[in-house]
């Protein structure tokens, strides 16, 4: 799956050099977050792509912008071709807001308290016109609950948000997202409350819909195996900044950047010896307040040299399904500021 | 032998439904050693967080507790009153809340709210109230730099991280942590245990663990109590269960999820979906899922049973102290692959 060539999937949306800041201070020192610095990704019909990275690396900023629920500072974001910074100046049209559908991350206050679960689903459904009628409303909400393993359905549409576990949420929020019939979903970590069974479910539910219907998915997440399995390709993010790319099982054979192999590192492995192995001790969390110049990772990086922490490189291209920016590897052929799709090869 | 910390004897836990009740919580019982981590797990829906909002009676109605008891250092909490329950959560206990993320005070700063919490519990001057709550951040991985950032300029990790240090700065006998690490990348995860680790080794505190992450829990406990559907099904200490599991359903869980290293492997899942609790079936509740079940699995409920080791199944498959290896049963059975 993740071998074969991309190129013959036009891309839906691509983002181009976004970047992101925040004012942060007080009102007297005002100074700026940079919380994303020249994002480029790009999302195809039926794919997914995984979106990786440390906490507070600028992952739920990315999909925000291009869900157009914040506005990026900077950069373009191209959907079906058309620069919709540009056209949808005011803020994204109804049509832009229905096909490209975001997951949140906290399924605990992404749902309204006071409102069924079947409002939930119900509500979209209306605004979008996918349904008309009570009764066909009501049909399709079963439909979705259903679709999501919240079977039989009947036991919770009636319910109320905090009458369901947090994985059980977890799965109402990606029913909403599918019932408007996107055709990008940004996903935030929407398995993370999940066991392994259901969440396994939901992953071949994202699947099928995504072989039936083309979906492209961005799926963010903390679970490399679940990446290592579901997206077609992996990015990896480090301090607004992405790293590497590379064909999934690629990235986790052979990782380039060095928070890549510290983040394989850390996975818990069931079957080492019992207890932690000892993490590579450095626990600094990187600057984004006025950030310095270099390799936002190198006071972290066992391999730093004195160059990292003056130029941050470009990319390099090791393979047709990888690319890293890390000195280790090279300079980069082009400058961090130029836009490319994830995969040298996938032009 | 040291008494346990926390003795949870046939808890009992209702929601009272308007077609019935579903008893989410099935006399469940289990104990925790001072200084010992214990770890929960089991599919979505199964329990867990109820039992962490029983022991500190923080359930909302329709949740009633209708059995059992939960004694902490010898006192039953269940029969506590107001103010010795207050006293209770208040020194004994500090928890994170599954839904830690969105817990904080919107209209709070976060430096404030670690600070605040130390001083509610603590005499101390506004300014070591804030060296601390800089030194928690610091233990949590965030900037301290960061600490007048308000939870809505913080990233779903990063509010997660400072309830954590709110936890933390209360220094209790006992934390709950609910899925904890839930928004949280594998290092700095693993940074963040190891930071408990040695804190928990400097403070001797005990911890109540609950993730549904079977690898961070092998490696996080020291014991773990298996849960299905309201039952703890199996207990073990944490080094073996991985390599002999002895209910069927700890065997599917631990064959049912993407290893990052070693070779890409098809996977084995659990067939089925877990009981609709408003009628559960009779006898185990894992039975109609289960790969090995037998006839009297359908008629009486199998109880938790010691194998040895200190070890408890709930299985007709082992008999009292005599355990059976189930991993070849399993494997020559039928698994569906997804
Ligand atoms: N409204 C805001 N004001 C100021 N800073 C913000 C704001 N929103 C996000 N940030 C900062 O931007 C950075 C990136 O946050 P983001 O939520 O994108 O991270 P993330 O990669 O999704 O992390 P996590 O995995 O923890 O969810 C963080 O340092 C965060 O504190
Ligand atoms: N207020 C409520 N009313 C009715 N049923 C409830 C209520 N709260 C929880 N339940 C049910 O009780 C069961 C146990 O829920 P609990 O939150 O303890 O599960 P959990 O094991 O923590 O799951 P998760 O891993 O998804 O968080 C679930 O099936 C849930 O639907
Ligand atoms: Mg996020
Ligand atoms: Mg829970």
């Amino acid at each position: 799956m993740t071998e074969q060539s991309h190129a013959a999937d036009p891309p839906i949306l691509e983002v181009r050099d976004l970047q992101k800041f925040f004012p942060v201070g007080t009102m007297f020192a005002r100074r700026n977050l940079r919380a994303l610095h020249h994002v480029s990704f790009t999302l195809r019909r039926g794919k997914v792509l995984a979106l990786v990275g440390e906490s507070g690396s600028g992952k739920s900023t990315a999909a925000r912008c291009v869900a157009r629920l914040i506005e990026p500072s900077a950069g373009q974001i191209l959907f079906k071709g058309k620069d919709m910074l540009a056209e949808e100046r005011r803020g994204a049209s109804l049509q832009y807001r229905g096909d490209v559908q975001m997951i949140f991350q906290d399924p605990f206050g992404s749902l309204n308290p006071v409102k069924s679960i079947a409002h939930h689903l119900a509500r979209p459904l209306r605004i979008h016109k996918k349904s008309s009628g009570t009764k066909e409303t009501a049909e399709r909400v079963d439909q979705l609950l259903e679709s999501v393993g919240l079977a039989p359905a009947r036991q919770f549409s009636d319910k109320y948000p905090y009458e369901l576990s947090g994985g059980q949420r977890q799965r109402v929020s990606f029913a909403r997202a599918l019932a408007v019939e996107p055709e990008v979903v940004l996903a935030d970590e929407p398995i993370s409350m999940l066991d392994v069974s259901i969440r396994m479910g939901i992953l071949n539910l994202m699947e099928r819909l995504k072989d039936e219907h083309g979906i492209a998915y961005l799926y963010i997440t903390h679970d490399l195996a679940s990446a290592r399995y579901f997206a077609d390709e992996t990015i990896v993010m480090y301090a607004g900044q992405i790293v590497e790319g590379a064909a999934s099982e690629e990235l986790i054979q052979h990782p380039a950047h060095p928070y890549t192999q510290r983040l394989l590192d850390a996975v818990p492995d069931p079957k080492a010896e019992h207890g932690f192995k000892q993490g590579a001790g450095g626990w600094q969390p990187p600057i984004l307040v006025d950030p310095p110049p270099g390799c936002p990772f190198a006071d972290r990086c066992p391999h730093a040299m004195p160059v990292c922490r003056e130029i941050m490189p470009g990319r390099t291209t090791l393979n047709a399904v990888h690319w890293v920016r890390c000195h280790l590897h090279g300079s980069g052929e082009s400058s961090p500021g130029l836009s490319e799709p994830n995969l040298p090869l996938s032009a | 032998m040291t008494e346990p910390l926390l003795d949870v004897r046939d808890l009992r836990v209702e929601y009272k439904a308007l077609r019935g009740s579903v008893r989410a919580v099935n006399d469940v019982s289990f104990q925790i050693m001072p200084g010992e981590v214990y770890g929960l797990a089991g599919e979505s829906g199964c329990g867990k967080s109820t039992i962490a909002l029983s022991i500190l009676r923080v359930l909302n109605p329709p949740a009633v507790i209708t059995g059992g008891q939960v004694l902490f250092k010898g006192r039953d909490v269940l029969d506590m009153n107001d103010d010795q329950l207050e006293q209770f959560r208040w020194s004994e206990v500090a928890m994170v809340f599954q839904s830690a993320m969105n817990s904080l005070n919107p209209v709070m700063r976060i430096g404030d709210q670690i600070a605040d919490a130390i001083q509610a519990h603590e005499r101390v001057s506004d300014k070591d109230a804030e060296e601390r709550s800089v030194e928690l951040l610091k233990v949590v991985g965030i900037d301290p730099n960061r600490r007048r950032a308000y939870p809505h300029e913080l990233s779903g990790g990063m509010r997660q991280r400072a309830v954590i240090a709110i936890a933390l700065s209360l220094n209790p006998p006992m934390l709950i942590m609910d899925e904890p690490t839930t928004a949280l990348d594998v290092v700095v995860q693993q940074e963040i245990m190891m930071q408990l680790r040695e804190l928990k080794e400097q403070f001797g505190f005990s911890v109540l663990f609950i993730t549904h992450d079977l690898s961070l829990l092998v490696e996080f406990s020291d014991r773990i109590g298996i849960m299905y559907a309201g039952d703890i099904v199996e207990e073990a200490p944490s080094s073996q269960l991985f390599d002999d599991p002895q209910h069927p359903y700890t065997w599917g869980l631990m064959h049912s999820f993407p290893l990052v290293h070693g070779p890409r492997m098809a996977l084995t899942g659990i067939p089925g979906s877990p009981p609709d609790l408003l009628s559960p079936p009779p006898g185990c509740r894992f039975a109609p899922r289960c790969s090995l079940v037998m006839p009297q699995c359908s008629t009486s409920r199998p109880l938790l049973t010691p194998t040895g080791n200190r070890r408890n199944v709930a299985c007709y498959l082992h008999e009292q102290g005599r355990p059976v290896t189930i991993s070849p049963l399993m494997e020559s059975r039928g698994t569906v692959t997804v």
